[in-house]
């Protein structure tokens, strides 16, 4: 069992610049041809500063920290037992390509179901950008399946 | 696709359904450009021999790279700063081989705060009707 007392624990924050190269590139991986989120003109065109932050992609970004698997070493999750249960994305305001955002990670919440089989780690992360702006919360909420 | 105008929101109706996206089956190579772009270098949605090891049959698609096509339902019908909110549950594995179609419908329409508001919801199913991640998304008109 995942030891509860992380509930309420912060992961030290961080920082990630996005990158328009990054974002063409995520474009390209997700069959996404609008030009606005491919070509800086079309984006300014469109009343946009730069190429936006597209609506899965902060979440994305979060793995650029500069250890990933934080969250999995300090609760002991074996990777092979993971499983993306939930995620969710509040967004306060857009987020474009010459940001750097400002990632800060909380363990809000560890459960359990069917007698501690399946376990549950509740992330919630806010992300701010360079003007100290909140840009979004993210809840992600993984699974863990305790054969 | 080009970013859309903000549909009339008086003439929205409960039920309504937003334009379906409708993707070509996914392929190997497909996962691992999105393990790339995505920065998500998980092996089990790239490499056979480690999604063995963990007692799958062969490599699935990353839960985000459905949320991403989710993305693209909405920002095909609003422009992107009208989406508030986008919640999603991953409720069954999305193989290689099938072929997903986003969709999404109307199911609520209200004024908060005085701004005018749809709460949406969304789906990914594949090409037998099995739903593989279900949710909500809130559009907000300025």
């Amino acid at each position: 069992m995942i030891d509860r007392r992380y509930i309420g624990h912060t992961l030290p924050a961080f920082q990630v610049p996005v990158e328009a190269g990054r974002l063409r590139f995520f474009a390209k991986a997700t069959g996404q041809a609008d030009p606005v989120y491919i070509d800086e003109a079309a984006a300014r065109d469109a009343g946009h500063p730069g190429l936006p932050v597209p609506p899965s992609f902060l979440f994305c970004l979060e793995m650029e920290a500069p250890n990933p698997a934080a969250i999995r070493e300090l609760l002991g999750m074996d990777y092979r037992t993971l499983l993306h249960g939930e995620q969710g994305f509040t967004y306060h305001a857009m987020a474009y390509a010459g940001d750097t955002l400002r990632y800060e990670q909380r363990i809000a919440d560890i459960y359990d179901k069917k007698g501690g089989a399946l376990e549950f780690v509740v992330r919630q992360t806010r992300v701010s950008n360079q003007r100290d702006e909140l840009v979004a919360q993210l809840r992600c909420v993984t699974v863990v399946r305790n054969a | 696709m080009t970013t859309p105008a903000l549909p009339d929101w008086d003439a929205l109706q409960q039920g309504d359904a937003l334009p379906p996206l409708e993707l070509p089956p996914i392929t190997r190579l497909a996962l691992a450009l999105y393990c790339g772009a995505s920065g998500d270098h998980n092996p089990i949605h790239v490499d056979t021999d480690f999604a063995q090891s963990a007692g799958m049959p062969d490599v699935f698609a990353h839960g985000m790279l459905s949320a991403a096509w989710l993305g693209r339902l909405l920002t095909n019908w609003v422009p992107q700063p009208a989406i508030r909110s986008l919640d999603i549950r991953f409720a069954a594995i999305t193989h290689v081989g099938e072929r997903i179609t986003c969709t999404g419908k109307v199911h609520e329409k209200f004024e908060h705060e005085g701004r005018r508001c749809v709460r949406l919801h969304v789906m990914t199913a594949n090409q037998d009707g099995i739903t593989k991640l279900s949710g909500e998304a809130l559009v907000a008109w300025p």
